[in-house]
């Protein structure tokens, strides 16, 4: 029959005791650290949020629309004077 | 107009591109921010550029394999197209670089000039520009035909380790290098947001469908004024006629 009190029971109990206190602790750090990343992430990036909310960004798409619409009426336009050539030189 | 369905929707996917790709939702990562909606716009220009240029290499070929003129002309202006993209695709890098690559987090201009793609794409420009180079210094038509499709072709083969085999390699700062955490973000489905792709594949062919467009006016164009050469018989190398 084995003693309950034995010095190597007492040592397993400690090393048991003692790891379950250092898991305990991973976890509440690994938690307390993801929370907190999370939060920098969500603080750091910051987007242009504020010209989507007042409706600025339409702006900027009209503006960029209306250049690239320019263009092509520049390339449509050449299109046509060429196919007229062709036309004319056939 | 010619043909003119796939200029139209050219059109249609560029004014998606740009109302969609400035409106939508996109990741939300640091450094990148809201430059991350560049991919629509500077990506979009190396792939039309790749695009171009293997045009310009298979009519390189046809001209090779049938010596008809007006495939040399297809090649050169395909070739021309797809260097104003590589070098607009250059310029706007420079800009995006300013922002992201330049910062204070222990990145500086060191590490940017020693980026393999940067060196790698300007090598293979100024390849591309070494074509046009030769093919002005010619002053008989057939040699020059000839003899700037065969370099047509090895600048084409000197593309791919330059800015492809190259950067993969010795690690680079673009995404898809074994230095990032990265595979390849514009073709590994996995890598991409699925919103960001659903702007950037119809992005790419809206951008290309221009760039073609372009060229095939320039290449009408030259067509119309060399119409006296072209309706001459193809002359074959070695076959001399007087």
């Amino acid at each position: 029959m084995q003693n309950p009190n034995t010095l190597a029971t007492k040592q397993f109990r400690m090393t048991r005791f003692s790891n379950l206190l250092t898991r305990r602790f991973c976890i509440f750090i690994l938690s307390f650290l993801c929370t907190l990343t999370s939060t920098a992430q969500e603080q750091q990036v910051d987007m242009a949020d504020a010209m989507r909310s007042n409706g600025k960004i339409y702006i900027v798409v009209a503006v960029c629309l209306t250049i690239l619409i320019g263009l092509f009426l520049y390339v449509f336009t050449i299109d046509r004077k060429i196919s007229r050539l062709e036309k004319e030189n056939k | 107009m010619r043909q003119s369905w796939w200029k139209l929707l050219s059109f249609i996917l560029l004014v998606y591109t740009i109302a969609a790709g400035f409106l939508m939702d996109v990741p939300r990562l640091p450094i990148l921010n809201e430059t991350i909606r560049n991919l629509y716009f500077h990506v979009c220009m190396w792939f039309g550029m790749m695009i171009l240029f293997i045009t310009s290499f298979v009519y390189s070929i046809k001209y090779l394999h049938s010596t008809q003129y007006k495939y040399d002309i297809y090649a050169k202006n395909f070739a021309v197209i797809g260097t104003i993209f590589g070098i607009l695709g250059y310029a706007t890098g420079v800009l995006w670089v300013s922002v992201t690559w330049v910062t204070d987090q222990n990145q500086s201009m060191g590490t940017v000039l020693k980026e393999p793609k940067l060196i790698g794409a300007a090598i293979a420009i100024l390849i591309y520009g070494a074509y046009f180079v030769l093919r002005g210094s010619f002053t008989d038509i057939d040699k020059k035909a000839r003899v700037s499709a065969v370099y047509n072709i090895f600048a084409f083969a000197m593309l791919f380790p330059s800015i492809w085999i190259i950067p993969r390699l010795v690690g680079s700062l673009h995404p898809g290098a074994p230095g990032s955490d990265s595979g390849n973000p514009a073709l590994d489905r996995n890598d991409m947001d699925a919103g960001m792709r659903a702007i950037f594949y119809p992005a790419v062919i809206g951008w290309t469908l221009l760039g073609v467009w372009m060229a095939t006016l320039k290449i009408r164009l030259e067509l119309l004024q060399d119409k006296a050469l072209l309706n001459a018989e193809p002359q074959h190398p070695g076959h001399k006629t007087i």
